[in-house]
């Protein structure tokens, strides 16, 4: 017997508060960015090769795509 | 190890605290010590589902003392001879190391975990543009040459991506730049809202072009965020977005 969700097995929906329009002049969708930005805010989901710790693995992207900075969300043992 | 690392890249790196304290999943292989009947093994498996105690193991990041943790799922896949495999879903902090152990003792042949693989770390699934770092050795190089940007998005995420899993709060392009100095989200603010936000949960706060502007920690549940006129909704833990994107739309309070 499953117990509790998966945080992904849920469902939200959206409910609306007040409505007003946004000024196209100002910011752009997530998917619009330039490849600059893009880069600037992206996130890869890397599939991790054994042997190389999880640090190893981001400063080799970070080389890779010259990237200033490149962290990893939750350590994969070695 | 192997499996899902989500990497975020420059600005993206705001994001990954969102992520450390995401639900993982993973398939392992776990090795029995002595023959045990397969309907022995799933009927076990079935009782670590739920809160379960469990003690940092001895090679730990953390103060190893006995604390809870929530499996969400833990599915039995295969057995061969005395290997075990399995698929848990888990909460962040959880050691599968020490699972496989502790399920060898409740077994009463003793375990230890053999393999495992990562397939999941919150909203980053396997089966989502998952990439190798060949992968990205070659879609890079092939970018800069051709700048063609579908080959960008082909292993390269917005960085919102990280936030799906989290209740959202759509707020007016007025409120935008506010937030990104740092000031706490006020009930005039908001716009639409998700349904389960709980008081002092974790909130992703979004602009209507579906920007991430911070991480917020709500200060009401969504039924009362809908009523409330005045006040904190979210205070403001991290922001995303730099400044200056969207207009400066508040009042400084000196009298200059």
């Amino acid at each position: 017997m499953r117990k509790v969700n998966a945080p992904w097995e849920l469902k939200r929906k959206l409910v609306v508060k007040a409505e007003e329009e946004t000024n196209p002049r100002f910011g752009c969708k997530p998917e619009e960015r330039t490849p600059e930005d893009h880069i600037k805010f992206g996130i890869i989901n890397l599939d991790k090769p054994s042997g190389p710790s999880s640090h190893e693995v981001s400063a080799w992207v970070k080389r890779i795509m010259g990237l200033g900075r490149a962290g990893h969300g939750g350590t994969l043992e070695a | 190890m192997t499996g899902v690392l989500p990497l975020a890249l420059e600005e993206a790196t705001k994001v990954v605290g969102a992520l450390l304290l995401a639900g993982k999943e993973y398939v392992c292989v776990m090795r029995l010590h002595a023959a045990v009947p397969e309907d022995h093994v799933k009927a076990v498996l079935e009782e670590f589902q739920g809160v379960i105690y469990q003690r940092p193991p001895l090679r730990a990041s953390v103060k190893r003392r006995l604390r809870t943790r929530t499996i969400y799922y833990l599915d039995f896949l295969e057995m061969e001879e005395r290997n075990v495999l399995f698929k848990v879903g888990c909460e962040a902090g959880t050691y599968i190391r020490k699972l496989c152990y502790d399920i060898g003792e409740v077994l009463g042949c003793g375990a230890d975990m053999r393999e495992l693989r990562r397939t999941r770390v919150g909203p980053f699934a396997e089966e989502d543009k998952l990439v190798t770092l060949h992968d990205v050795a070659y879609f890079f190089a092939e970018w800069q040459e051709k700048k063609d940007e579908s080959l960008l998005r082909k292993f390269v995420y917005p960085m919102e991506k990280a936030l799906e899993l989290l209740p959202k709060i759509v707020v007016r392009d007025s409120a935008v730049d506010a937030l990104c100095h740092g000031a706490h989200l006020t009930a005039p603010g908001v716009l639409s809202l998700e349904t389960g936000i709980k008081t002092k949960g974790t909130v992703a706060v979004f602009t209507q072009k579906g920007e991430a502007i911070t991480l917020a920690q709500a200060q009401a549940s969504t039924d009362k965020i809908l009523i409330m006129d005045h006040g904190f909704v979210a205070k403001t833990m991290r922001v995303l977005m730099p400044r200056g994107v969207y207009p400066k739309k508040w009042r400084s309070s000196s009298k200059s």
